[in-house]
């Protein structure tokens, strides 16, 4: 009795951990993405989609500063290109669909897809022979374009209101991506001087007006453009700038927890024989 | 047990070696052939659990020592880098963070087996006390750590906890910036923090050896809480209780590796991803979970005892929450060490865990939330519709009559009407009335007070709107049983538990019979089962 209850507290404990926070806003709508598993990956196509809404209409306002362009291309991102031998032609083709078997990676040096996304953006450097500031367009390794130079400038533009970056938005949000994608489709219409009500912001007034609206993006993999569409997509793409080595980890969960399990029962054997003839 | 040594060097080297540097030896002795009592049960597995939680910090903690950078612009940038770029970073830093909250739990186990079968008896009490160093340098280090990343709740607990050591008497304020490096949390203070954090790993390290030294000197504990008397009571270390350890050690790291990989974040809280914003406190300020019961502790005391104020008795009582742990072996006066056979103890004992756990769960909630209340919340909202509106100055000859006339006056003009409203200061005050038109009232209720004040206001702009020109309010605020009272009841048990339970348990207390020996239950079990 005393172990059952032992193990039942701290599980209580440790469930406490998760500090709850007296969240004033709705709670959010759950919504099934592909990642809430523990075996589930990213819906690539999801995330690609959610960048190109990122690119078009949130980096307007808001910085995604951990991120550089490569990480775009890197294994388990969103633009990783792999060579895949097309079976009809014999020829190598590239894509950024990951196939199922086979294909090479494209070293993110040579994927044409990061390139281009990097060279659209125009990053304030340094003239190497002036000393002067001097615009470019980016490289690979350049970190994502910051919408405004400073935080001061980012309040000014935005009615004193500094829109917060969006690198690890979702680990640091009650809710995560459900309160992301929620939040985007929690407009009412309705507002409160310069303020947006929001059923799902704490407070229920956000500064942030209603960012997407239908039709504003058009996909070319042919997904509906509406808003819903959008947010459930911006949500994964910034669950994947979060979490980008998500995939990874819970591949290499599934490995290390395999072993784990051998490795224990042949541990419970052994002990077992140690102490078979052994009264304890 | 520190008996003759077994040990025979075998090869030439060895042999060498031993009248040189007895390193072999010191290694037999302790880890091989050192008897172990032979009735271990599983919760004598987190000593072997620990040390490795405490390998496990040290290595990945030095790895990410080599990637991290403690400058207050660079912190939290750098361990973003660390899990974004670092080569396995994505898994060397949620180990490390994890690693944390695993070495708490298992820290919690091994402390409440010690507290249950008596560990901490005659002659253990030095091996105790080390091993509340040990937990109090954890803390110290748990705490320093989770500075670093500055995030919201790194820079925000730092805040509160080096404010709680300013309110130490006297000597609080000046520790309390020596601490911090200057008046407040800043780079000063991350730099120091990091420093220290790298360094009390490896104090704890030699006092875990210290903790092991004192172990091997006195002998294990066990289940039956009585002393080996004889060869039949002991197995030898390895294998029996090495091949135990491993087996309980997989196991633990299957709960640990279930954490790292698919819930890394579920133990730290999300305002920690927020870059630590000097300007703006977070709605709530939480320690991590293995430091709730005392901060639970600590905001119990919403109340000052005599001439000491409330911030510094919950400091005060934080403190001695753990300094009680220290004197433990002499609070309690039993002669019998384990709680199997102290029926009265044990129940009491049960109730301890429990307690602690709603402390653990008390320390996360809003103080002010109520749990439950005594009745409804109500109120009733009275205005007139209609009427003549008078108002009418409260003269007095001096300050001191005007007591006297104020009464009289709002005496004589409730002759009149019940709708009136004193303006009362010493200095002169008027008196508004409403004569003649319909009173009117509103009886509102609602189950919690955000909502009664909601409807309250509610009905008010109603009243208002009828050209009401004052409402007169009557709020009825039943007993709320809230977070801090139920925390308060949480910290006189487990007060009461160690400083008057387990002295007077010793001694009124009639224990159940305790076995001869080690063997005798174990062996005579094992022939009753076949």
């Amino acid at each position: 009795m005393l172990r059952a209850f032992s193990i039942a507290a701290f599980a209580a404990i440790a469930a406490v951990g998760v500090a709850f926070a007296a969240n004033e806003g709705e709670h959010p709508e759950n919504h099934p993405f592909s990642f809430d598993s523990p075996v589930g990956g990213y819906d690539m196509g999801a995330v690609q989609r959610g960048f190109q809404v990122y690119n078009q209409v949130c980096a307007n306002c808001h910085a995604l500063e951990h991120l550089a362009y490569r990480h775009l291309g890197e294994e388990g991102g969103p633009f990783a290109a792999y060579m895949v031998r097309n079976h009809e032609t014999g020829a190598e083709e590239m894509t950024t669909t990951k196939p199922e078997h086979g294909g090479r990676f494209v070293d993110v040096t040579d994927n044409p897809y990061v390139r281009a996304i990097a060279e659209a953006a125009t990053i304030t450097d340094i003239d190497a022979a002036t000393g002067q500031p001097t615009d470019r367009p980016g490289r690979i390794s350049d970190y994502f374009r910051r919408p405004f130079p400073n935080d001061i400038a980012a309040r000014a533009s935005n009615g004193g209101a500094s829109p917060p970056d969006l690198s690890v938005i979702v680990s640091a949000r009650h809710g995560g991506a459900d309160y992301v994608r929620s939040l985007l489709m929690g407009f009412t219409g309705e507002t409160r001087g310069a303020q947006h009500v929001n059923r799902y912001f704490p407070g229920g007034l956000i500064s942030m007006a209603p960012p997407l609206v239908d039709d504003a993006v058009s996909y070319e993999d042919g997904s509906p453009t509406t808003v819903a569409q959008y947010a459930t997509d911006v949500a994964t793409f910034l669950q994947w700038a979060a979490d980008p080595h998500m995939e990874q980890r819970k591949r290499t969960g599934v490995i290390v927890l395999a072993f784990l399990l051998v490795l224990s029962a042949l541990l419970y054997l052994a002990y077992k024989q140690v102490w078979r003839g052994e009264s304890h | 047990m520190s008996g003759h040594s077994t040990y025979e060097p075998k090869s030439g080297f060895t042999r060498w070696l031993d009248k040189r540097l007895p390193i072999v030896r010191l290694t037999h002795d302790s880890f091989v052939a050192y008897p172990t009592p032979r009735n271990l049960n599983y919760w004598w597995t987190f000593g072997a659990i620990l040390s490795l939680c405490l390998v496990v910090q040290i290595v990945t903690g030095i790895v990410l020592a080599m990637h991290y950078v403690p400058h207050v612009d660079h912190a939290f940038d750098s361990v973003q880098r660390i899990k974004r770029d670092v080569p396995f970073g994505w898994l060397i830093q949620p180990i490390h963070a994890v690693g944390a909250s695993m070495f708490f739990l298992a820290v919690y186990i091994h402390m409440f087996r010690g507290l249950y079968y008596g560990s901490y008896k005659a002659p253990r009490e030095v091996l105790w006390i080390l091993g509340c160093l040990i937990y109090a340098l954890m803390v110290a280090t748990g705490f320093l750590g989770y500075t670093l990343p500055w995030g919201q709740m790194s820079f925000w607990g730092a805040t509160v906890i080096t404010s709680i050591l300013g309110a130490i008497p006297f000597v609080g304020e000046p520790i309390q910036t020596w601490i911090a490096g200057g008046a407040a949390i800043d780079q000063p203070t991350l730099n120091r923090f990091f420093s220290l954090h790298y360094l009390l790993p490896f104090v704890i390290a030699g006092v875990v050896v210290l903790h092991i030294w004192a172990l091997h000197e006195v002998g294990q504990n066990n289940p039956a809480g009585i002393e080996v008397k004889s060869k039949a009571d002991t197995v030898p270390f390895t294998p029996h209780a090495t091949m135990k350890d491993l087996f309980a050690t997989s196991i633990f790291l299957i709960l640990f590796a279930v954490f790292v990989f698919y819930m890394p974040d579920a133990l730290g809280h999300a305002d920690n991803y927020i870059r630590a914003n000097p300007v703006q406190t977070p709605p709530e300020i939480v320690p991590e979970w293995y430091l709730l019961p005392f901060y639970a502790i600590l905001r119990a005391f919403d109340f000052n005892i005599g001439p000491i104020d409330s911030r510094t008795a919950g400091v005060i009582a934080m403190f001695a929450s753990i300094g009680v742990l220290f004197v433990l072996p002499w609070l309690d006066t039993s002669s019998v060490r384990s709680m199997r056979y102290r029926p009265a103890a044990r129940q009491f004992f049960l109730i301890f865990v429990v307690v602690s756990c709603v402390l653990g769960w008390c320390g996360g909630q809003s103080p002010g939330r109520v749990l439950t209340q005594a009745g409804d919340y109500s109120g009733t909202v009275r205005w007139a519709e209609g009427g003549q509106l008078i108002e009418q100055p409260i003269a007095a000859a001096s300050e001191a009559e005007y007591p006297a006339a104020s009464r009289a006056a709002v005496s004589a003009m409730r002759e009149r009407t019940e709708m009136l409203l004193a303006n009362n200061s010493p200095e002169g005050g008027v008196l508004r009335a409403v004569i003649g038109g319909t009173p009117r009232s509103l009886e509102v209720r609602a189950d919690t007070r955000e909502e009664l004040d909601e409807k309250m206001s509610e009905a008010k702009r109603g009243a208002f709107s009828q050209g009401a020109p004052f409402i007169l309010v009557d709020k009825n605020i039943p007993f709320e049983f809230t977070v801090t009272r139920l925390s308060q009841l949480m910290t006189a048990y487990y007060f009461f538990f160690f400083l008057v339970l387990l002295p007077l348990l010793g001694l009124i207390e009639k224990p159940n019979r305790v076995p001869d020996t080690i063997a005798k239950p174990v062996t005579g079990q094992a022939q009753g089962a076949s």
